[in-house]
């Protein structure tokens, strides 16, 4: 499939900022919506719109069958082995709140008990386990990386003991876009009875997941990174595991039955969906899905790897440029790259680019830990989704130094 | 000296000059770089301005009835913007600053072509320029 088409489906990448076309590089906050989705979003509102699981009618039927067939669209997609364990949030950050929440309102944890996580987490994946850790007196330890952005996995060894319940870890970093050694990870905590969570926010995007291989635990992500409305949001959980949590909000279509003696809880994962779902969000995954799946073309692949293969000779041969996330096997790199440039600021250079009609990100990504890392209060990220161009890599690449020459 | 009023119109006349932001960016990186070298000894927390998105230091001295300001940034935007702020207001009387209602910001169109975040540092560093004026009138 040819690569113009696959653009034409996505509006924005038509609009003009500062009457300049709209180069859009910060894919990994957000991605662009394409028409389907808008469509399915919009048929859901105007035709379908009723709320799920209550009413007899006709409307309220299709509606919740809309619903439920998107669990079942998501969950053949990461490889689950059930549509029920797939519990449709607000997104990765409600995912892994909702996993502290009901893990901790379970028993699993007990005071001393320890949750590792990695240095490369997104706060998303770090605080939630902090506040965890200060009701319940956890101790948290944190699996460093390398130089190159690398998890240091030979570092479980010694991180791991009896107390080391759960083991928080991205798929993909979100600053240094290199993809993580999950299975090994997976198979190092599981022999030492530690369950496993994956962020999966980027990983969904730029990795084939299936979730039965890799064997994690838990996996968590948002919709609008894969090009779904936002406010959408998937946990899975294994089965078993979940079915062992508790609910996570009261109210709505969680319980079976509710009386003033005793009330119980739906089965899951409709005990996690308290209140009135995202009725017009979710089932856009399916379209979404879809995409995701248009996008794997073998055509528009081949763009990626030359602009993975431009951007890497790009940033590496310039001595005044800092890239972080720059594994030994380019494999393992995602077309996302958080960089410095000596002598300049970060905000500067993504408010001259930005004159430029090219939308980065600059700041501290939501990954304080990280920046501290690597010594620095903030890092330039231009981040690529299969949309872009290798015409849009060379006009970021020219126009940077461009806003380097302005401002050095 | 002009008066505070012609080096308002001065500054607005000076980016009405540029039709494109980015040349009016240019412009504000040229201003940030022609800023007095600020003294090492003076960025400590409290010449620090709150509310930037980089870090912004701030001196005032007071001669005369009047004040001057020295600033300083890692950003060097900022220090374009907080050199246009000192360029109107450098050597003023307290309560000239305290009555003026910094409208020419406005007026260049600043604020509204800096993010959200920009915005508010912008507002962090016109309080704090009359909040120095406050203490002196």
């Amino acid at each position: 499939m040819k690569i113009d088409t696959v653009r034409s489906d996505f509006p924005q990448l038509r609009e003009t900022v500062y009457g300049k076309p709209l180069v859009y590089l910060d894919n990994a906050a957000t991605s662009l919506r394409p028409l389907s989705v808008v469509r399915e979003w919009e048929d859901m509102s105007l035709k379908y719109n009723s709320n799920l699981h209550r009413a007899v009618h006709k409307t309220a039927v299709d509606a919740t069958e809309r619903y439920e067939s998107t669990r079942a669209a998501v969950a053949a997609f990461v490889g689950a082995e059930f549509p029920e364990e797939i519990v449709f949030t607000s997104g990765t950050t409600q995912s892994i709140n909702l996993l502290a929440s009901c893990l901790e309102g379970s028993g699993f944890f007990s005071s001393g008990d320890e949750i590792l996580v990695a240095e490369s987490e997104h706060h998303s994946n770090i605080v939630p386990w902090q506040l965890v850790s200060m009701r319940k007196g956890l101790k948290i330890k944190v699996i460093p990386v390398n130089s190159h952005g690398e998890i240091l996995v030979e570092t479980l060894s010694e991180l791991l003991t009896p107390r080391t319940k759960l083991c928080c870890i991205a798929h993909i970093s979100n600053v240094l876009g290199i993809v993580n050694p999950i299975r090994e990870i997976v198979d190092i905590c599981h022999a030492n009875g530690t369950l496993v969570l994956v962020d999966g926010a980027q990983g969904i995007v730029h990795a084939d997941v299936n979730i039965r291989e890799a064997g994690c635990d838990f996996y968590a992500f948002s919709g609008h990174k894969i090009y779904a409305a936002p406010g959408t949001g998937v946990l899975y959980g294994k089965k078993a595991l979940l079915e062992n949590l508790p609910p996570y909000m009261g109210g709505g279509e969680m319980i079976e039955s509710v009386s003033w003696e005793k009330t119980t809880f739906a089965p899951v994962p409709g005990r996690f969906e308290a209140g009135t779902q995202n009725i017009s969000g979710t089932p856009t995954l399916v379209p979404a899905i879809q995409t995701c799946k248009i996008l794997r073309d073998r055509e528009i692949a081949k763009e990626q790897e030359d602009i993975k293969a431009f951007m890497a000779k790009s940033l590496t041969s310039n001595p005044d440029i800092t890239l972080y996330g720059n594994p030994e096997d380019p494999a393992k790199k995602i077309p996302l790259y958080s960089f410095s440039v000596a002598g300049v600021h970060h905000e500067d250079l993504a408010l001259i680019l930005d004159k430029m009609g090219i939308a980065v990100r600059s700041g501290q990504m939501c990954a304080e830990p990280l920046m501290n890392r690597f010594g620095v209060t903030g890092m330039l990220r231009a981040s690529f989704a299969p949309y872009n161009t290798l015409k849009e890599a060379e006009y970021f690449i020219e126009s940077l130094n461009k806003a380097i020459k302005m401002l050095k | 000296m002009n008066t505070l009023d012609e080096a308002k119109a001065a500054v607005v006349e000076e980016f009405s000059m540029f039709d494109e932001w980015l040349d009016k960016y240019e412009y504000l990186i040229e201003l940030g770089k022609s800023l007095e070298v600020f003294p090492v000894e003076l960025k400590t927390e409290e010449h620090l301005i709150k509310g930037c998105q980089s870090r912004v230091w701030l001196d005032t001295k007071v001669e005369g009835g009047r004040l001057f300001f020295r600033a300083d940034s890692d950003a060097i935007i900022t220090k374009g913007i907080i050199s246009l702020l000192i360029q109107v207001y450098n050597g003023r009387t307290a309560a000239e600053i305290v009555a003026d209602d910094f409208g020419f910001v406005e007026q260049i169109g600043l604020r509204a072509n800096l993010s959200p975040t920009r915005a508010n540092g912008l507002n962090s560093m016109i309080e704090t320029i009359r909040r120095e004026a406050e203490k002196n009138v």
